[in-house]
Formats: C-alpha cells, structure tokens, sequence
C-alpha cells in the first residue's frame, strides 16, 4: 500500500515536469485535438490523419515551413467539450513558442475556447465550424472560420436549390425541411434559412434530432406528412447514416436530399449501401486524389505505398479537409514569417499571419492545390472570406462534384453576422476593433 | 382556450382528417418500439437474475456487434460468423461472472450498478482496441424494401425485426415461465443468500442470464448495425432504452406486495436503495405467479 | 502510535459533539485546508488548476448534494444533471439581467432555484420510491434539457444556444469570464466547497438531516415515530437540489465558461451517481474522494504513458485508459464495496493500532 502510494507521488511529480518538455529553438508546435475513438471516431480519424500528413509532407518535402520544422502532438477528446479542454490547456504551451494555433475540430470546444484566445494568445482557426459569428475579425480578433460558415453554406444551397427548380422566383411556395442536430451546431443555419424564407417566399419546416440520432422514425414520418420539396440536414456521425436510411423507407428522391458539409463524407453514406445513391451534400474543397498535393503526399509520406495510403483514408472527403485546414494553417504561419522572419513563431504572430492571409490562384497552384481550393483573402474585418461551395453527390462508388463553385449571398449573411458579433460584444464587454486605424 | 383546443382537439381532429398517416404513425411507433426492446431484453433478463441494472447492456451491444463484423471482415460467412460472435459473448459471461459478480455476491443492488458500469468503460476501450473505430457496414441479408399498404408505407426490415423480438420476447417468457432455470432465476433474483441455502446454483444461473444477455446483445446489435452502420454510438441506446424497460416494469407485481414485511430491511438498510424499495420486498422464493406476464422475462 | 486520541478527555457536551473530535483530525484538516488554499495555488500550473481541480472541486459539490438525497435520505435520483443545468441557466439569466448584482449572490440565488425546482420534481417522491423513483427523476432530466433547449428565454434568443459568462468581480477581482485567472476560479470554487461541505456535515447531524436518515432506514417505522415524510422527503430534495444548482453554477461560471446542454445530459447524472458510489453513500469525505476518483483517474491514466516517455498513438492510449479505468472500478468494489470512504475509515482505524495491532 505504501509503496504504491510512494509509487504514485513519484509519478505525480513526474508529471509535473513532464508538462514542460525541452524543444528544440526553431520549432513551430502545432497542437492537434483529434477524436479517434468514441461516437465521432469515423468522421474524426481521416481528419485528424488528413491533417497529420500534410504536416509530415511539409517536413519531408520542404523541411518543414521556410525551413523550419514542425512539430505536433495529438489529444484524444472524443468530440467531447471537457476533455478538449483539458487537451487545449495540456497543450497551450507546449514548444519554444507556445502552441502557434489551434484547430478545435468541435463547436463546443470551439465556444470554450474563443473566449480564451485573447489571454492565452492562441488564435484559433475552425475551419467552416463553431461559431458563425466569429466571421467579424472586429469583434472576434482571435478566432478565423474560414473559407467559409454555415450561414454562407446555406444561402449557397438556397441558391442551388433556386437555380435546380429555374430562378430564384420558382422558389415561391416550395417547401423546404431542415432535419438538424439538436445542439448548437445543428441551430447554426436556422437564422439564415428564415431570413431567406421571408425574401424568398419559401416554407421551411424545422425537425430537430436529439443526440445522438439514432431513432429518428418520428423525424421522417412528419417529412412524408409535409412532403418537403426540398430537405436539408445538418447532422453529424450516427445521425447521418440513420437519416439516410430513414429517407430511403420513405422513398424520398435522394437527390433533393442536401446534407452540410460535415454530413457528406465516405464514412456517412458507405454504411447506407446503395440506399445512399443520389444522396447530395455540399463541400468547399476538391473531392478525390487528383491534385498535385495528393501525389507528393504519395510520394514523400508514404513512398508510393497506395494501399499503406488508403488505409489511412487517402482521398476521402475528410481527409481532404484535414489536408486543406493544415494547408490553410501552415500558409498562415508563412505569411506571419514574411513579416516576422524565418523563425519559430508565436500564437501572436501566426494571429498576424492569418488575418493577412491571402492565397492567389496561382500560388495555390505552386503548392499544390490548384483547382482544389478557391482563392482566398482574409482581412481585418472579414475572418470568413466568403469562400464559395459546390454541392456534391453520392455516385455508390465516390462523391462527384455536380455544380459550379456556388458564391453564398453575402448581402444576407454579413449584416447577420456583424448583428450577432455586436450583440456578442455587449454581453462580454468587448470593444470592436477600428480596422481601419490598424493598416 | 387556443391552447386547450391545440392540445386536445387538435389531434383527434389531424387523426379523422388524415386515418392513414394516424396509422403510419401508430405502426412506425410500435417498430421503434420493438427496436428499443431489443435492447430493453438484455436488462430484464439480468434484472431478473441479479436485482441489477446491467448498465452495460449498451457496451455489449456494442461488442457483440463489433465482433460479428470483425469477423464478417475477416471472411467468415455470415452464419459461421454469428456462430462465433455468440460464442464469445458466452465467453465473456463467464468472465465477467469470474471475475466480477462472484465477488460481490450478496452486495447492494448498487454497488453490482457501479460494477456494471466498470465493466461499460471496459467493454467499450476494448471493443474498439480490438476492432478500431471507424464505422462499419453490416449487412446479413436482411431484405430491407419497402412496401405499400393502403397507401402506408412499411418496411420489410421492421416486420422482421418485430418478428425477431417477438421471437425472442416468447422464448425468453418460457424459459422464466415454464423451466426450472427459470424458477431459479427468479429465487436468486429475489435473494442471493437464500438462492444459494435452497441449493440454487448461482453461478450456473448468473453465466447462463448473462450469455442469454449477450446474445441478446447481439441481436440487438444486429438490427441497429443494419441501421446506422456498427459504430462506437450502438453503446448509446441503452441510456434511451431505459425509460422504456422502467415504463413497461421490470417487474408489475411489486406494487402488490408493497406493504409486506420489510424485517430484512432494519439492519442492512444500505442494500435496500435500490432494490428492496424497489420491489417492496417481496420474499417468495420459488413460488410463481401465473400471470406476471410479460414483466417476468 | 501518532494517531491515538488517549488522554483527550472531552469535558463538556460541545467538545464531544465536536465534528472533528480527535485533536489529530483537526490538525489534519486544518493542514489539508492550508495545502489547498496556500500551497496548491502557489505551485500548481494552469493545467493542473483549470482540467484537474476546479472540475473536481465542482463536481464535488454536486456529489454532495446528490449524496444527502441517496446517501443520507435515500431518495434515489438520476434527475442530477437537469438541477445542474437549472443552476447554470439561473446564473446566466440572473447575472445578464442583473449585471450590477453581487456574483456571489447570483450563485446562491440559482442555487435556490434549483432547489424550488427540486421541490417540484420531488412531489412524486411521496408516492413512489426506488426505481420508480429514479425514472420520476429521470424524466425530469429530460425534462429540464428539453426546456433549456426549446425555450429561446433561456438563452437570450441568441442563435447558437450556448450560453456564455459574462465577466463579473467580487471585492475588485474578477472571477469570471475569460480574465478571471485559473487560481482565482480555483480559490472560489475551493472556498465554496469548504463551506458548503462543512455545512452539509453539520447539517446532517442535526433534526433534520436524523429524520432524512431515519426515512431512508424505514420509512413505515419512521412515520409511526412521528416523522412526516412530505415535510422530511421535499426538505432533503430541496437542499440536494441547491447544492446541485450551486455547482451547476460553477460548473457553468468557474470552469467551462460557455455552456450548451450537452454539458448537463444525462451521463453528467449518472457520472455524479458513480462518483457517490464510488466514495461511499452517506458520506460526505467519500462525495469528494468520489469526484476525485472520477474526473481524475482518467486524466492520470492518459498521461501515465508519457510518463514513461511511450510514445503511444492517442487511440490506442484512451482505449487501454477506458479498459484500466473500468477494471479499477471493478477492482475498488470488489476490495471495499462500501466505497472510498470505507476504506478511509478503515485505514484511521489501523492507524490508530499501528504499529501494534492485534
């Protein structure tokens, strides 16, 4: 007994020193919060290894950013709020410089963490999730969400949808059904769909599905009862798969069947069988592995091993997301470097670097991902970008893109989003930044 | 008065107005139903056995589920496959009784909830230690088309899930009702100690009720997989599941036996929180009741 | 040897009814109380103070408060989160309403929220116990989510539904909100455990807390001596229910700082009930050592492979973590299933014959 518990005061002391390991100088820490196990897993593993290889490109390839290395290290949070934030504390300060910037990979932890940015000095990029408000850099310094927000994404598939039934003016007495998650995240394009239903003339009915989704009979009932024209889902892991299903029991068309980007990847619709054909979702990255990145990825991570690739979800609609936050993330630290040097950089200054990234075609083309993303520019004011989507479908084998880039209306979006910034500012005390006394 | 109106005429006004989609809701209630008591089963049967909640149900849902597939990936035809999941879910019952209930037999109700529990995080970490996380098809051949009826929509993988908890719910109510493991079962539910002065066999029991859970777990597992693909979140619906199984009664004939004696009650009062108070403390030992009905699976 | 109570003769009726009666006790809790409110803020990291004790210290008052429900008056209850979340909710509509009033008393005042809440949600307990009562309670969790999740007041109709805590002072330092430093969210919620599980220790041993414990023995025998159960029953869900809105309210102000529902569903119930089984029913030492065991085993098994300097992929890592933390639960029932506070009591026990037990 004693001596385990002499056992256990060593290893507790240990611990503590632990906290702060010695890094060499001239490193960048990336901390990376990712959930490989638990309910998430299978939306959260080709991520997080999306992510992690683009990371392991840059070093092997180009020795890392400007030449200098990065360095990283995995938490598990399970998409669960607490143990990402101790994952975020447990990692803030890692690496000479702290942690450069954080990818929350979640909104609950994303809404942890934007008030803490600011004193923790760690800016915080969630990449087309958390909170939409944090498009307005004036009030939300610290937080980036682009290339883009849920309010973007759903005026874009209001805008498919016009475009799908000839003219914005068809779009009069349709009806449209929201099937949401029952959680912050699934409120998100609420505001947005009722502004537009008022300009539109559109119905829009609201089904709300509790966590975690798996019964949702009574959802799709009322959905074969309203006979929606059109149905929207913003859902997220088992929810996904289950409404898929559910859709297909009551023989709704698949292809007026439009999920968010998080409802759309492999692991979503593969489950379904071929229930899931037709079944649409949208996206704001390439689809597939036919981009530069992908080949280099192939050649300088796994040595041209494909089959070592795809076990870890090469070209899966994730793990392209995860390459294009890291792409986006890393970009950021080398915009900070032109300003800053060639150096390690700090929370501070990688804030510095994502407010003035800003991505040409053509430089997107030099680092491999031309025609994957779109251009992009970030500013003071604006941390979303307005970055277009596309809407994608489920052929039964792989996700095809089947429109243009579509561009969001932001004439709706932003008066929104700076409303909800300014209210936000209220209630927390804080003061709008003038980005014009900045430049 | 709207708000009276929307309440109560509301409904019986949509029901006249539209009798098919009244059905539809009707039917598609009672297959959710029959999904959730696929899962309720495996908490009736070791309530039975044990005084417990088995908190775990939900876990080895998971497993059973996780292993079939496992298997299924690894080339094993389906029926070997099944064959061979149910074979370790009996394994793993007489683990868990080893290790587990044999020690704590004859503890309070919750103290065995708390092990149960132990046993979830367990299950869960290994499950996907052994078979990973990410989400998997299953597919053992269940028809899955549906179907038009008066202008209702039904789905063949309902009707064979009703059938299929049907199945199970009968065989389950002979056992209990009709054999002598059943009258044991319900001697050891009733009180560990006095099972075992009676000459009950309590392991033999408690490995048999938690094989029969396993296995139930994994039909459970089965026709949940088919719906959403097997994943970490099958461990979840047994948190839904069990207002379900409280609702339909774990057992209706307490309320009978309410006002009997509690004299056991006086010294050992930390036992009875969960358990005497729930069920009143009824002490018949082999004696059954005809009609207990569908609370004594 | 050193813990042995010969010669400390108690000569008058207080010194007996001491709470801490033996001398060695209450040097022990009064070097306990000057570690926790000294040293730890004084050595402790961020890290340590934000992801290890404050969740600790505020998931202790919780178990408290369940504990003098289940453990002391032996209502059982799964309606834990719900009365969190009613707590949480109260501190934010109060504190936004009012920003001008003391956070102290918008804590407290929540806490009295709750426990109105908890009178209502008790009422069924007069007819029904056990499990019956359990899924009574239940349904008030879902009950509760359910609202605080429809009903657009409770959020400020702002759209995501997440609520956030204002920054609010007290005596000049800020105590909530992201400026609020770790240690001093730590020191608050520390002193609110201090005071409140005194209290719950005192009250446990007066009228009231004898009739809780006299209703959960029998209750038949106890209403023939005279005990009403309406009265007896309400009273333990009331103060269960403050205690439990309290710590909902830090849970909310002190530790997370944004909140959804999620954060109070009903595996937070179920956790809080583990956590008072684990520490030991009708104890209040064991509702602490409960809560500890909970939120921290699991943080203490992620980091043990670091410790070692493993380098051992993240999943893998939190698979084996669930598995050993399920095996310890096991292996503490079967070694003391009266849980942690039983062992306490045993190791004082042997200490008191150490070095020559018999």
């Amino acid at each position: 007994m004693w001596r385990n518990l002499k056992r256990l005061a060593v290893a507790i002391l240990a611990l503590s020193v632990l906290v702060a390991p010695a890094l060499a100088q001239e490193e960048i820490f990336i901390p990376m919060l990712v959930y490989r196990t638990g309910p998430y897993a299978p939306n959260g593993i080709p991520a997080a290894n999306g992510f992690r290889d683009y990371l392991r490109l840059l070093n092997a390839r180009d020795g890392g950013i400007n030449g200098v290395k990065i360095t990283w290290e995995e938490c598990e949070t399970q998409y669960n709020t607490k143990l990402g934030v101790e994952c975020y504390e447990k990692l803030k300060n890692k690496g000479p410089k702290g942690a450069a910037l954080v990818n929350p990979y979640s909104t609950g932890i994303t809404y942890q963490l934007i008030p803490r940015a600011p004193i923790d000095k760690v800016p915080i990029h969630s990449m087309g999730y958390g909170q939409t408000a944090a498009a307005d850099g004036r009030v939300f310094a610290w937080a980036f969400n682009f290339p883009t927000t849920y309010w973007s994404q759903a005026s874009a598939f209001i805008k498919y949808v016009g475009e799908q039934e000839g003219g914005m003016d068809k779009l009069k007495g349709k009806r449209i059904a929201l099937v949401y998650h029952n959680s912050p995240y699934g409120k998100e394009p609420i505001p947005t769909l009722t502004v537009l239903a008022e300009q539109y003339g559109y119905d829009l009915q609201l089904l709300a599905v509790d966590h975690p989704g798996q019964e949702q009979k009574a959802t799709w009932l009322q959905i074969r009862r309203y006979r929606p024209h059109w149905v929207f889902m913003w859902g997220w892991g088992v929810m996904n798969q289950v409404a898929i299903k559910e859709a297909a029991a009551i023989r709704y068309p698949m292809d007026r069947f439009i999920g968010v980007w998080w409802s759309g990847s492999e692991s979503d619709v593969v489950p379904a069988g071929k229930d899931a054909i037709g079944y649409k979702a949208g996206n704001f990255h390439g689809v597939g592995t036919d981009f530069d990145v992908h080949r280099d990825i192939l050649k300088y991570v796994y040595n041209g091993n494909l089959a070592e690739a795809k076990a870890n979800n090469f070209g899966e609609v994730l793990y392209n997301r995860g390459l294009v936050n890291a792409m986006y993330d890393t970009e950021a630290i080398r915009t900070a470097m032109r300003k800053y040097g060639n150096r390690a950089v700090g929370g501070e200054e990688v804030r510095w670097g994502f407010e003035n990234l800003h991505l040409t075609e053509d430089y997107l083309k030099q680092i491999g991902f031309g025609g994957f993303v779109r251009p992009i520019k970030i500013t003071c004011e604006d941390h979303e970008g307005n970055g277009p989507v596309f809407i994608q479908q489920w052929t039964g084998e792989t996700w095809k893109q089947v429109s243009d880039w579509i561009t969001p209306m932001r004439e709706v979006v932003r008066p929104m989003i700076e409303k909800a910034a300014l209210e936000y500012a209220k209630e927390n005390n804080i003061t709008p930044r003038n980005c014009a006394a900045e430049q | 008065m709207e708000v009276l109106n929307s309440l109560l005429v509301g409904p019986l006004r949509d029901i006249v107005s539209a009798p098919v989609f009244f059905a539809e809701v009707v039917v598609g209630g009672l297959m959710a139903g029959v999904m959730y008591s696929m899962v309720a089963l495996g908490f009736v049967l070791i309530f039975k056995a044990s005084e417990v909640f088995n908190f775990a149900q939900g876990a080895m849902v998971l497993f059973a589920a996780l292993t079939l597939v496992g298997f299924m990936e690894r080339g094993v035809p389906v029926g070997l496959a099944l064959l061979a999941a149910a074979a370790v879910m009996v394994a793993l019952a007489v683990a868990i009784e080893r290790v587990m209930l044999r020690p704590l037999v004859n503890q309070p109700p919750l103290t065995l909830l708390m092990a149960t529990i132990g046993l979830t995080f367990f299950l869960e970490g290994f499950g996907q230690l052994l078979w990973g996380s990410n989400v998997k098809e299953l597919d053992v051949g269940i028809p899955d088309r549906t179907f038009d009826v008066g202008g209702m929509l039904l789905n063949q993988f309902d009707l064979v899930a009703a059938a299929v908890a049907a199945v199970m719910v009968a065989l389950l109510a002979v056992l209990a009702q009709k054999t002598t493991l059943g009258r044991a079962l319900r001697a050891v539910a009733d009180d560990h100690e006095a099972a075992m002065a009676v000459g009950v066999p309590l392991k033999t029991i408690w490995v048999t009720v938690w094989s029969a859970a396993g296995i139930v777990a994994l039909v459970a597992g089965i026709m949940w997989g088919a719906k959403s693909g097997v994943q970490f979140s099958l461990s979840l619906i047994a948190l839904k599941a069990l207002p379900v199984l409280i609702l339909g009664g774990p057992h209706l004939d307490s309320g009978r036996h309410r006002r009997r004696s509690h004299h056991r009650r006086g010294g050992k009062n930390r036992r009875s929180l969960l358990g005497a108070a729930g069920r009143g403390g009824h002490r018949e030992l082999v004696r059954l009741r005809a009609g207990d009905g569908l609370s004594a699976i | 040897m050193i813990y042995r109570e010969t010669g400390q003769f108690k000569t008058s009726y207080r010194r007996d009814q001491a709470i801490f009666p033996i001398a060695q006790d209450r040097w022990f809790v009064v070097a306990a109380l000057g570690v926790a409110f000294v040293v730890v803020p004084l050595v402790a990291n961020e890290y340590w103070l934000q992801a290890v004790l404050i969740p600790w210290l505020v998931f202790s008052i919780a178990a408290i408060g369940l504990n003098l429900l289940t453990g002391y008056a032996g209502q059982l209850s799964l309606g834990t989160g719900g009365f969190m979340a009613v707590g949480a909710y109260a501190v934010y509509k109060l504190t936004t309403a009012f920003p001008e009033l003391n956070v102290i008393v918008v804590f407290l005042l929540a806490g009295l929220f709750a426990a109105g809440v908890g009178i209502l949600f008790g009422l069924p307990s007069l007819r029904i116990k056990g499990l019956y009562l359990a899924v009574a309670t239940l349904a008030a969790q879902f009950f509760l989510i359910w609202l605080f999740n429809r009903v657009p007041w409770f959020f400020n109709y702002n759209p995501s539904g997440t609520i956030t805590m204002p920054p609010r002072t007290f005596l000049g330092v800020m105590v909530t909100g992201p400026e609020a430093t770790a240690t001093v969210r730590y020191l608050v919620a520390l002193s609110f455990v201090v005071v409140f599980a005194l209290l719950a220790k005192n009250l446990v041993r007066t009228n009231i807390g004898r009739t809780w414990m006299a209703i959960r023995d029998m209750d038949v025998a106890a209403e023939i001596i005279g005990i009403r159960p309406l009265t007896t029953k309400l009273s333990a869900f009331a103060v269960s229910s403050f205690y439990c809105g309290l710590a909902g309210a830090l849970v909310f102000s002190l530790y997370l700082g944004s909140v959804e529902t999620l954060a109070f569903d009903i595996t937070v119930s179920f956790e809080v009930l583990f956590m008072i089984i684990i520490g030991g029913l009708g104890s209040i030492l064991g509702s602490i050592l409960g809560a500890g065991f909970i939120v921290l085993v699991p943080i203490f098994l992620t980091n043990v492979p670091r410790l070692f300097g493993i380098e051992v992929p993240v999943d893998l890592a939190k698979e084996v973590e669930a598995m050993v933390f399920g095996g310890l639960i096991v292996f503490f029932l079967i070694v003391e299933p009266l849980g942690l506070a039983r062992l306490w009591q045993i190791a004082k026990e042997k200490l008191r014959r150490w070095p020559f037990p018999y």
